[in-house]
């Protein structure tokens, strides 16, 4: 029962990784930024005029900043679910099922 | 329901939010600070309003009712930041991210999603320049509210027409995911009709930037939603989980 559910979460997951491994193989010179500047290139071009009327308070301070509060977020949300995962598996009322 | 018992819940989302991840370059998903009118910000502000108010609403009766799914709603929070974390490269050769959401929508029913997915989108837009203030409603709308909605609404579907479980849960969240993205692109479109095409012709372009990046990674979402979903639903026994998932609550 356990074993069958980890084979198929291993082959799902193994799935998700090839879905983003494949662009990269595929698409050599891509450069993979991200979709919403393009967004903005468009705005600009559909209405060369506009300027926005508002601008963010702060900005993270260089890229590697940036993927320093990007590993914690990660780490973070990562945590959470696994600690949540633990308790709930912990005060399980034991089933039938042997606890592994 | 006093704030203490909500806190639970919004801590550990908060505490994710502050450290979003920052730079202006893989949240596709939120039209950035200042890139909508103000007749828009104001419209979409107002759309959302009473879907957060309804969020709020459920997300205290479900605490009242069992204050264990207090771990239950942290944990479908955790799920939306961690996946909105994952960079993913797409086919187009940009990169973009799924968004989370549809599994909190699959199990407590999708208002819950406007609150948690505000937290989200406030402290992003506060201290990560992503999104943004003036965007706020809109970027709640696609993706704390539409998205859900349209997750959940998928779920049931499926899940009332036999379908195995899995599969309802994927679908639900997959095209939650693209969806959301969808929304944006009509969101832009409205904002910013093209001078030749109008309305149309601008939202083709969105669609083109957006939607297609989003289609591997909707199906990523799913995949992963699915893989969560299951082991939640293991881990959390039968008893529990049966009542976390809130059948008739479609507001």
């Amino acid at each position: 029962m356990m074993k069958k559910s980890i084979l198929k979460n291993l082959l799902l997951a193994a799935l998700v990784i090839a879905l983003a491994v494949v662009p990269l193989m595929t698409l050599k010179h891509a450069e993979f930024g991200g979709a919403d500047g393009q967004a903005e290139e468009a705005i600009t071009e559909l209405q060369p005029s506009y300027e926005p009327w508002f601008a963010p308070f702060w900005e993270p301070p260089g890229g590697e900043v940036e993927s320093l509060l990007f590993a914690l977020q990660a780490a973070l949300g990562a945590g959470v679910l696994g600690y949540g995962l633990g308790f709930l598996r912990a005060s399980r009322e034991p089933s039938g099922e042997a606890q592994v | 329901m006093n704030n203490l018992k909500f806190r639970f819940v919004a801590v550990p989302s908060m505490v994710a939010g502050m450290i979003l991840f920052g730079g202006g370059e893989a949240w596709a998903m939120h039209i950035m600070e200042g890139f909508l009118p103000p007749s828009w910000s104001l419209f979409w502000t107002a759309v959302s309003l009473p879907f957060f108010v309804l969020g709020f609403r459920s997300m205290r009766k479900i605490v009242a009712d069992n204050p264990r799914m207090k771990l239950l709603l942290a944990m479908v929070g955790a799920f939306a930041f961690v996946l909105s974390s994952l960079k993913i490269p797409s086919v187009t050769g940009s990169c973009s991210h799924p968004t989370g959401v549809g599994l909190g929508a699959i199990m407590f029913g999708p208002s819950v999603m406007s609150v948690l997915g505000a937290i989200v989108l406030l402290f992003q837009a506060l201290l990560l320049a992503h999104g943004g203030l003036t965007t706020l409603g809109a970027n709640l709308f696609s993706m704390g509210i539409a998205g859900p909605f349209v997750s959940y609404g998928i779920y049931k579907l499926a899940d009332g027409m036999k379908a195995p479980r899995s599969m309802a849960v994927f679908l639900g969240a997959a095209l939650g995911d693209l969806v959301t993205y969808v929304v944006t692109s009509l969101q832009l479109a409205a904002a910013f009709p093209s001078t030749t095409g109008g309305f149309a012709a601008a939202m083709f372009k969105f669609l083109g930037i957006f939607a297609v990046t989003q289609v591997p990674l909707a199906v990523s979402e799913g995949i992963l939603t699915v893989m969560v979903y299951n082991t939640i639903r293991s881990y959390a026994g039968e008893t529990m989980f049966s009542s976390a998932t809130l059948s008739g609550e479609v507001k």
